[in-house]
């Protein structure tokens, strides 16, 4: 803890007399009713729900941190009807207070001609984008979006720490807090009335909808702009993006043609209207901006500037973003708003001022010394930790380049109850307080005002020493509840009802990539599947056999498929060899990376698979990446156990790929990869036995176990398997989802519906491949099965070829080709 | 001295080694007029033909012409014909070094009366970092009280003397730091340097773009193209406005000195820049030619 010198902190739960706070009465009530172990029931119930959701977030210092779930401590934090309101009216005024700023800075910069805001602070600033001066936003807002970090000092008060004005992130794991944690105290939220979030996203949604420059009788097209899965907050993106009922784009997804942007959508190109940009402004074009940025737009100023787009923030907007300009927001509040600053920023000295500097260099011991500008790299310093030589060396350092550095009061924040996990023991918890802060949203609203999200994400101290909040630090978060009380009920707005004109079916807005993405996650996940189950048959036969003999041509069938090196066949033939194989991660194109290579496509669609879908996905992952986690020797049941697992995964996967998709352009992709992977997996196999070892004696067995069509057989044939009926149920038979012409068939169907909403999909020789199967194949087989048999295995090979040129035309024609979406900056 | 005149023809030309479906560009080839530089004649000739062109000033008041292709191309030639009189800089006859360097440096603090327009080139900038080590360089060319003018003169010298031009040392994206170590580069590292070195110490500095008249030996012709981009800086100096040196010349710029533009530093001035979709390799070729009038 700090110095006793310092006052208490202020108490959340509790007065100063120790008596209970009314707001938190109820739900601490609920909380002690409760045992213990109900208390460790609802921990893990949450626990389960953010894995199930996948909600993570990205922690950058961590080399194996990538997708950590999302850290949520229960016990919601909970405030009175009437002390949010002045909270609500304080941030709405910053907000306001902070547009108006923005829109002096890149206009007319009378504030820096006059010093209310010093120079250095804009100039000296890299997030000042200086292309994007002179840009006037459509609707004239620079701000569409703001938050506030805020926290209570002990004297009750509340006090803004930072100010978030680039892209400010969190509203998306806010309303993910709120869903988990009001089902757990479903009563206690009810009964309350907890104010709800769902006017403010909406609020959002109208904005940009209201601001966006649209053309006569265009309805304004939002797209999400995200730098991609590995940003931190590339869950929020997916959710935001779905919630919101925007498109997630990349910065490769869009591109600017004459003076507007566009989609690049499966149907073509679409005009983007409004973008809702969650990529830090100084990567959004490489033409204007920083020319080393992949993720941006080359043109996007341009199109800006040409007031053909809105983008939300405003290019540039996070040069507010400093924690040397609070100190001048107070002035700067009187002579724009003509009105005080409600809510005080934790005090600062910016060292650019000469007083300023003097006070730093006399008090660095009660200070924090902070970095005036984000290019700088530095950790916060706390004076209090220095000794008499390193605070020397600081002073000194400081005054070398005074305009760097901001010196911060050093703030005790109040506390909250925590319920927290022994961590020795693991199974008993209790509530402890921890230092609690809390991340306060606005959103510019249509007719003018702005309106603040009721609650927003609290974060919590990762320890009782700190009063650090970071979710990058080991900190956590929690709920956020403002109750209602008479005056708070809100104002119902009627909805504008959706009329019969306005009915959407199919909005073609497929971006390419996730076509392409959604092919691949088709194909992935049938490979997986056919890959499983021919492992399945092999592991299968060295359970069952004595039988060396037999099984050669099973594993001959898996080094055919790439699930064996080649030159392992003797090795892989032991009960040890195939299982290693297995759960051999490493090995390219084995199981365990094919099913990793569908989590990567499905990784950048995220927003087009449903929760459940996603799920699924995550629990296929999940087996696989335990499996190549696993230290101990494989053995043969193990192996045995996780072809298993993913088999019945990728079943699951099947059902909601084919239940709950809605039958749009990417789901025909994803399918059509599907068919086309199955195609390939089947003809190759089959080609493959009949030309080696159409001789052997369990050949019919072999093919109805590797296309899972033993019980098809035991169905039509109370016999032994024989060749030439097998071939008929797994090649020729159009009743059956096995069989290759059934796959064909359906393909075909697909491509045809394709073809009526996208031009130029190709066939790839499949349809005259598939019909030389039909005319020729079985009756030859019949008739001679000497010369049958191979001229059935060069039609197999033909069809297999036909889905690869199709696969490769598919890719040429409708996939963003990531060769020539690169970009690249020249300068001379 | 009577102004001089003199005809440019710049050429940049990119050969892609595959078609490039989309391309877009910045070009600063087109001259600032200024006092002491009229702008008689500034053409630009683009081929293929651009599918869209913007001509405009941009956020430093340089003229700014922005090309779009959007038509699959593998070459891109862009060709300015300019014709300028450029006049003796105003601040050469006068022949004082200004006020002392460090009432420069204060009337540029927060607390200082100098105007808003120097302050904006006092700070860093994408390719010119402020640092220790680069006062530290500086430092013996700024004694207390010494005239502005001289001291950057001093410095500029000591750039020319301490530092070799060798265009294989350095590229485009060469920091001012490597180059202050390695003590080799051309005109824009040695002008990033200077002004690195001014606005470390709190003094405004900023970028200038453009040709320089260079003279054949005595008896040969002028050679086609055997001209090049230069790059050089200016000081704010009150009194006089923005003062030009040469670091590579070890000079202040003359009449041979053809402005184009300025800016914080290369970044914001560069002849040509642009932003090409595909993977592509390319070879780029730049003549200049720069002919005084006999």
């Amino acid at each position: 803890m700090h110095a006793n010198a310092l006052p208490p902190c202020h108490d959340e739960t509790r007065a100063a007399d120790g008596s209970l706070r009314p707001h938190w009465r109820a739900l601490l009530a609920s909380l002690a009713q409760a045992s213990e172990s109900q208390w460790r029931e609802w921990q893990d119930s949450a626990q389960q729900r953010i894995r199930e959701n996948g909600i993570t977030y990205n922690v950058y210092a961590d080399p194996k941190g990538a997708d950590r779930p999302w850290p949520l401590d229960i016990v919601p934090l909970v405030l009175p009807a009437d002390e949010w309101r002045g909270i609500a009216a304080a941030i709405g005024q910053r907000a306001r207070l902070l547009d108006r700023v923005l829109a002096d800075l890149y206009g007319p910069q009378e504030l820096l001609a006059d010093k209310a805001v010093p120079p250095a602070l804009v100039y000296g600033h890299n997030g000042f984008l200086w292309p994007c001066r002179g840009i006037a936003p459509p609707g004239g807002r620079f701000l569409h979006l703001y938050a506030a970090d805020i926290a209570r000092g002990p004297d009750g008060r509340w006090w803004v720490l930072a100010d978030r004005t680039q892209a400010p992130s969190g509203a998306g794991y806010a309303l993910e807090n709120r869903a988990i944690v009001s089902r757990l105290f479903a009563d206690a939220c009810r009964d309350l009335q907890v104010q709800q979030p769902g006017e403010w996203y909406r609020a959002l949604q109208e904005v940009l909808a209201a601001h966006a420059p649209v053309d006569d009788g265009e309805m304004p097209f939002v797209v999400l702009l995200t730098p991609g899965p590995h940003n931190e907050t590339y869950f929020e993106h997916v959710f935001l993006a779905r919630h919101l009922g925007f498109v997630l784009a990349e910065g490769q997804d869009l591109t600017v043609r004459g003076d507007s942007v566009f989609l690049k959508t499966l149907g073509g190109l679409k005009r983007v209207h409004a973008i809702l940009r969650r990529l830090d402004d100084d990567f959004c074009d490489p033409l204007d901006l920083r020319a080393d940025s992949t993720l941006g737009v080359a043109g996007l100023v341009e199109v800006a500037r040409a007031g053909r787009v809105l983008i939300a923030n405003a290019l540039g907007s996070g040069v507010l973003e400093s924690p040397a300009l609070t100190g001048f927001l107070p002035g700067l509040c009187e002579r724009l708003l003509g009105e005080p600053l409600a809510m005080p920023s934790v005090a600062a000295w910016w060292c650019g001022e000469a007083a300023a500097l003097e006070y730093v260099a006399r008090n660095i011991d009660a200070l924090v010394i902070k970095p005036a500008y984000p290019s700088q790299r530095m950790e916060p310093v706390f004076g209090n930790r220095l000794d008499a030589t390193e605070r020397a060396q600081w002073i000194e350092r400081i005054r070398a380049r005074p305009n760097a550095y901001v010196a911060q009061e050093i703030m005790q924040l109040s506390q909250a109850p925590v319920l927290v996990r022994d961590l020795a023991t693991g199974d008993t918890s209790q509530l402890v307080s921890r230092a609690v802060g809390l991340r306060v949203y606005a959103v510019a609203t249509a007719d003018g005002r702005w309106q603040v999200l009721p609650g927003g994400l609290a974060r919590v101290a990762g320890d009782t020493n700190h009063d650090i909040l970071s979710m990058q630090r080991g900190g956590s978060s929690k709920d956020v509840w403002v109750l209602s009380d008479a005056s708070s009920q809100p104002a119902v707005a009627l909805p504008e009802t959706i009329g019969l004109r306005d009915i959407v079916r199919a909005p073609v807005s497929l971006p390419s990539r996730a076509a392409e993405n959604l092919f691949w996650l088709g194909r992935y996940l049938e490979r997986a599947e056919s890959h499983a189950r021919l492992l399945r048959l092999a592991l299968t036969r060295l359970v069952e056999s004595d039988a060396r003999e037999s099984g050669a041509p099973v594993l001959a069938l898996c080094v055919q498929a790439g699930l064996l090196p080649a030159h392992a066949n003797a090795a892989a033939r032991s009960d040890r060899g195939l299982p290693a194989a297995v759960f051999d991660g490493q090995w390219p194109g084995g199981l365990l990376d094919t099913v990793r290579r569908a989590g990567l496509a499905a990784g950048q669609v995220r927003e087009r698979l449903s929760a459940d879908h996603w799920q699924a996905l995550e629990q296929l992952q999940d087996i696989a990446r335990r499996a190549a986690a696993a230290r101990t020797r494989p053995r043969l049941d193990a192996a045995l156990a996780l072809t298993d697992r993913v088999l019945s995964a990728c079943a699951r996967l099947t059902g909601h790929a084919m239940d709950d998709m809605v039958r749009d352009a990417g789901w025909r992709f994803m399918v059509s990869g599907r068919r086309i992977e199955r195609l390939q997996c089947v003809s190759a196999l089959v080609a493959g036995l009949l030309e080696q070892h159409a001789d052997a004696p369990d050949a019919a067995v072999l093919l109805l176990g590797a296309t899972d069509c033993v019980d098809t057989w035991r169905y039509r044939y109370p016999r032994p398997p024989e060749l030439l009926p097998a071939l008929d149920i797994v090649v020729f038979d159009e009743g059956n989802p096995r069989a290759l012409m059934f796959q064909a068939g359906k393909l075909l169907g697909t491509l045809a519906k394709l073809r009526q909403q996208i031009d130029g999909v190709p066939d790839g020789g499949l349809a005259s491949a598939t019909e030389a199967l039909q005319v020729g194949g079985l009756d030859a087989a019949f008739a001679d099965p000497r010369a049958g048999l191979p001229l059935l295995a060069r039609q197999l090979r033909q069809l297999w070829q036909a889905t690869a040129t199709l696969s490769n035309q598919l890719a040429d024609r409708h996939f963003t080709h990531v060769a020539d979406a690169t970009s690249r900056s020249l300068a001379v | 001295m009577a102004a001089t005149g003199y005809r440019v023809v710049h050429l940049t030309a990119y050969h892609y080694a595959a078609p490039v479906s989309l391309s877009h560009h910045v070009l600063h080839l087109l001259p600032r007029p200024c006092a002491w530089q009229q702008v008689k004649d500034a053409r630009i000739e683009v081929d293929p033909p651009a599918t869209r062109r913007i001509d405009r000033e941009d956020v430093f008041g340089n003229p700014e012409v922005r090309l779009s292709f959007e038509a699959a191309h593998t070459e891109l030639r862009v060709m300015s014909h300019l014709y300028l009189r450029v006049d003796e800089r105003p601040w050469a006859a006068r022949g004082d070094h200004g006020p002392p360097w460090d009432t420069v440096q204060a009337a540029l603090r927060l607390e200082g009366d100098a105007p808003l327009e120097p302050r904006q080139f006092r700070f860093e900038s994408p390719m010119v970092r402020v640092k220790h080590l680069l006062s530290g360089y500086a430092a013996p060319s700024f004694p207390p009280g010494r005239p502005l003018l001289a001291a950057v003169a001093d410095l500029v010298s000591r750039i020319h003397a301490d530092f070799s031009y060798d265009p294989a040392a350095t590229q485009v994206g060469t920091s001012v730091l490597d180059v202050l170590a390695q003590r080799r580069g051309v005109c824009q590292d040695f002008a990033h340097l200077a002004i690195g070195c001014l606005r470390s110490l709190g003094l405004a500095a900023r970028y200038v773009s453009g040709y320089l008249r260079t003279d054949p030996p005595a008896g040969q012709p002028r050679l086609v193209g055997a001209d090049a981009s230069h790059a050089w800086f200016a000081v704010w100096c009150p009194g006089h406005g923005w003062v030009e040196f040469d670091p590579t010349n070890d000079c202040e710029a003359d009449q041979r000195h053809l402005l184009l533009a300025w800016g914080r530093d290369f970044g914001d001035v560069s002849p040509l820049r642009g932003v090409i979709q595909g993977s592509a390799g390319h070879s780029l070729s730049v003549q200049v030619t720069v002919t005084p009038d006999e």
